[in-house]
């Protein structure tokens, strides 16, 4: 009984000092001039526009996809990238400007990694609700078939880039190697990552190979819950929430391994 | 109660594995005040973050049956880049304390008046000594850890930590880190030395002068 009280009152702890962690990460990123906290969403979402738009027009003379709105292809593709690589990569040295919050004994790595990781996941969510939205309310893309699908695609791919950010933020703080080598990886990861494809567009021999991805599995997922049977989708759930248990798994040790190490000025 | 059990501490250098503190055991009861005195650089702060549970030690256990303050420093505890408001608003976000309430009290004793809507970074070191006492004061700790910071103050600061500190809340417990003498002397009942990583505890206080001021 007293464990479970114990338990529940850490965990309030836990919540609390991530909440401020948000509130105050709004604050000292978008600063109370302008739009604000507005940012947020529209940044994710701007980008994801420009994409848009350069591939309704680059599209239309592709073989395959001539049954689905490019606007509604691009707008699944795109936000999903945002969605699992700006996620992982903003936990990249994000200690240093957040190390005098350490000072608090509550306050930890894993809360401060949790902090943006929550930030980024709610504004690239907001980003594509609302694209959705403008976009069905517009009659330029058809809305979702299959919302449960599109949910399950999209929080399986939001769960993945937290888990890597959570590898990726703590790797960065042992060796710099790591921020230098995630650039390049991050553009090459794109082209894989299913955004622009349709696995049953690739020749049957890559097929299986693609499903190794786990973001593939999820774009897949993603589009699969948006376009319904109108296209053919191919993804190995099990393989991509075994992937995501394991990042987060040894995501938590990396973070434990380095809040143990930390330095202070 | 707060104890620390074989407690050591190492940093990896270039130049291989350095100790700062060297297995160290101490212990400071409620309503104790303790200076520490220590030359520049032996590993004052680092011994006070250490008890705070800002960092881990390397080996050995902290106990803490009190709730232990943050260590009262020029840096740390601070976004730099936010006003001393919203410094004041993260604190008791993380520490699940009403805003609206400490407002007054913050303005009253740091006397910062419009610089309260500042970033910190803007501020003297008089002045985050200020703010750095009003904020910790917010929190109803049961034992404070100051790091030097007592002796940048003015008479003035100093009369008022007097008062909100040793007065009011006399039933707290103080650990006072600093390589200044007269501060430990004014405001403590007992005093140890830290050289070498290696911690000596005296309960006569001259003795620790005696000791701290031969090891020159």
């Amino acid at each position: 009984m007293s464990n479970s009280i114990d338990l529940s009152k850490s965990l309030n702890i836990h919540l609390r000092v991530i909440k401020a962690l948000v509130m105050r990460e709004i604050l000292t990123r978008y600063g109370r001039h302008n739009i604000g906290f507005l940012w947020l969403f529209i940044e994710p979402m701007l980008l994801t526009l420009g994409v848009t738009v350069f591939w309704h027009y680059t599209f239309q003379n592709h073989e395959h996809g001539q049954n689905i709105s490019i606007t509604a292809f691009a707008v699944t593709g795109y936000s999903g990238v945002q969605l699992w690589r700006t996620t992982a990569g903003r936990c990249i040295n994000s200690l240093l400007p957040n190390l005098s919050l350490l000072y608090h004994r509550n306050v930890g790595v894993l809360e401060i990694y949790f902090a943006r990781i929550i930030l980024e996941l709610a504004g690239a969510t907001s980003a594509f609700v609302l694209m959705i939205v403008i976009f069905i309310g517009l009659e330029i893309m058809p809305p979702p078939e299959d919302l449960f699908k599109l949910m399950l695609g999209w929080i399986l791919l939001g769960w993945f880039g937290a888990a890597l950010g959570l590898n990726l933020g703590p790797a960065t703080e042992i060796n710099e190697l790591f921020d230098r080598i995630w650039h390049p990886i991050s553009y090459l990861l794109f082209p894989l990552s299913g955004a622009m494809f349709l696995v049953d567009w690739l020749p049957s021999k890559v097929q299986s190979l693609a499903l190794w991805m786990p973001m593939i599995s999820a774009n897949e997922l993603i589009r699969s819950g948006y376009f319904g049977d109108v296209i053919d989708t191919h993804y190995d759930i099990v393989w991509l929430i075994s992937c995501n248990m394991f990042l987060t798994i040894t995501g938590m040790f990396l973070c434990g391994y380095v809040g143990q190490r930390v330095e202070h000025e | 109660m707060m104890s620390l059990e074989r407690v050591s501490k190492y940093y990896p250098t270039r130049g291989g594995r350095r100790v700062i503190l060297n297995d160290i055991n101490f212990c400071v009861n409620k309503g104790e005040r303790v200076g520490i005195l220590g030359r520049n650089g032996c590993g004052k702060s680092t011994l006070l973050r250490v008890i705070s549970g800002a960092e881990e030690p390397s080996s050995g256990v902290v106990q803490r049956e009190m709730a232990i303050s943050w260590p009262l420093a020029f840096g740390g505890a601070f976004q730099s880049s936010l006003t001393g408001l919203d410094n004041l608003r993260f604190i008791c976000r993380i520490y699940n304390i009403n805003f609206d309430e400490k407002i007054e009290f913050v303005e009253q004793f740091t006397e910062l008046g419009v610089y309260l809507k500042e970033p910190i970074r803007r501020y003297s070191s008089g002045m985050r000594a200020r703010l750095s006492f009003a904020l910790s004061l917010v929190v109803d700790f049961d034992c404070y850890l100051i790091d030097e910071i007592i002796a940048v103050g003015d008479s003035r600061f100093t009369e008022r930590c007097q008062y909100e500190l040793f007065e009011k809340r006399s039933h707290c417990s103080y650990i006072i880190v600093s390589h200044d003498v007269r501060a430990v002397e004014q405001y403590c009942s007992r005093a140890a030395v830290l050289k070498s990583g290696v911690l000596t505890d005296f309960n006569d206080i001259s003795k620790a002068y005696d000791f701290y001021l031969n090891e020159v």
